[in-house]
């Protein structure tokens, strides 16, 4: 099995990633974008209780897996996913299936992936990637975030795919099994965008959405006090990460967000939604300017509470700005 | 974003090893996929909980050596683990991990869960009496 035989393309993100390299391997043609974008992957959420090593999770997107429900369910994909009770019978069962010459999803933990860099690896349970053969005992991977297709020994595979913690990939590993050679995209551009647009205006938690946003202004304006400067900039740090994620261009997910609105207003000859991808790439600018503050912050080591502050009004903007946003996309006549 | 506007901050943190997808916009305003080398709020956001983990196996290791804390502490903090997910990988409850951490439990401890956690951390049943 060469390389010719998976057809690996580079994307920022892992899961809207795999969506398109795998549905792409059975002709179905669909970019990153559009798959975020029917799969609804936008989304913010700020969980100060579920913490990771002591500091609060930040999320920009839905959780992990969603996406790819969404996408296969409004495009008519059918999946087989399994999960294993123990490394053995899951890696027994993904010899099989790539033997086979199918190529297999994996959710995986980014700690054990040894092909990247040192800095990049920590606990982190929802990373997924493709391995789509074997030769000479090691796997043959396509990371959708790595630039060319890559290797892993067996042992450091098996450790990534049963890793410990939350969420535990249990060895869940997803293939196709039906794949509709051609799919029309334009009813699950509305249901995507129907969707995320809920997501982001009406879940009555104040935790999630819009509303999340606001409440992690609140939370950024006393950082100071609670929980005090040291951990503050740790808080910082990890909401800049999040941000981050790998790929997502400092934004959160916005510009990945906008890009799909732009390919969903030339194939829905909409001229509305490329406006509108126009305004978030404006709300992503800010999101950027707010990292880039937060960074600044972070970097001096410690703030007064002008600077939290001003964080914290910086965090309100995009708060109104998305309100805004969402409030149009939703109102968009079809 | 615009596509000239693309991060280019690149530290050692990648080991040029890989280049990241961004979405930017171009002269037309389209959207168009640019490989980015890094992002200083990034870089800043990563070096410092690299330096937090750091100082945490730093302080812990003066600890073992002191005779405060056993080598369990020193390797889950190595390992970037907490206590919950240490727990989980060695099979017990986080009260007992905890009291693992005590010098004077962890010499009672059975070559069995020593193993167990020594498979936990990835290293040798020496290394980890050790604390290396």
């Amino acid at each position: 099995m060469s390389n010719s035989f998976f057809q690996h393309t580079q994307t920022a993100h892992c899961e809207s990633g795999v969506i398109s390299n795998l549905l792409g391997h059975y002709g179905l043609q669909i970019s990153e974008p559009m798959a975020f974008g029917i799969g609804a992957g936008i989304f913010f959420g700020h969980l100060p209780f579920v913490k990771v090593n002591g500091v609060p999770g930040t999320t920009y997107r839905i959780w992990p897996g969603a996406i790819f429900q969404r996408v296969c369910k409004r495009l008519g994909v059918r999946m087989e996913s399994e999960k294993f009770s123990t490394p053995e019978k899951g890696m027994a069962a993904l010899d099989r299936v790539i033997e086979a010459g199918i190529p297999v999803g994996l959710q995986s933990s980014v700690y054990y992936l040894t092909y990247f860099p040192a800095s990049y690896r920590f606990h982190f349970n929802a990373h997924n990637l493709v391995v789509y053969g074997k030769e000479d005992g090691q796997y043959l991977v396509s990371d959708p975030i790595m630039d060319s297709v890559t290797t892993i020994d067996a042992e450091s595979l098996a450790q990534a795919r049963f890793a410990k913690g939350f969420p535990a990939p249990k060895g869940k590993m997803y293939y196709p099994v039906h794949v509709p050679p051609t799919a029309s995209f334009e009813k699950p551009i509305k249901a995507g965008i129907e969707q995320a647009c809920h997501f982001m205006l009406k879940v009555p938690l104040p935790m999630f959405g819009v509303k999340g946003i606001r409440f992690l202004a609140k939370r950024v304006r006393n950082y100071a006090e609670n929980p005090g400067d040291r951990k503050a900039t740790l808080y910082l740090g990890n909401i800049i990460r999040m941000q981050e994620e790998i790929g997502t261009g400092g934004a959160g997910f916005r510009f990945l967000y906008a890009a799909f609105l732009q390919e969903a207003a030339a194939l829905l000859k909409k001229d509305e939604l490329s406006k509108l991808a126009g305004e978030l790439t404006q709300t992503g600018d800010l999101w950027r300017n707010f990292a880039f503050a937060a960074g600044r912050v972070c970097k001096s080591r410690s703030a007064d509470n002008v600077s939290y502050r001003e964080l914290s009004e910086m965090l309100l903007q995009c708060a109104a700005a998305e309100e805004m946003f969402f409030k149009k996309l939703a109102h968009v006549k079809w | 974003m615009k596509k000239e506007e693309v991060p280019q901050d690149s530290d050692n943190l990648h080991e040029g090893t890989f280049k990241q997808i961004m979405y930017a916009v171009d002269n037309s305003g389209n959207y168009v996929q640019v490989q980015s080398a890094g992002w200083e709020p990034e870089n800043i956001a990563m070096d410092q909980a690299w330096e937090e983990v750091n100082e945490r196996v730093k302080s812990a290791r003066a600890r073992v050596a002191a005779g405060e804390i056993s080598p369990v502490a020193y390797y889950m903090e190595k390992s970037l683990m907490d206590l919950p997910l240490l727990a989980s990988y060695v099979g017990k409850f986080q009260w007992q991990v905890k009291r693992h951490m005590k010098p004077a439990v962890f010499k009672g401890l059975s070559q069995k869960m020593l193993q167990r956690y020594a498979d936990a951390f990835k290293v040798s049943l020496t290394d980890l009496m050790e604390a290396k």
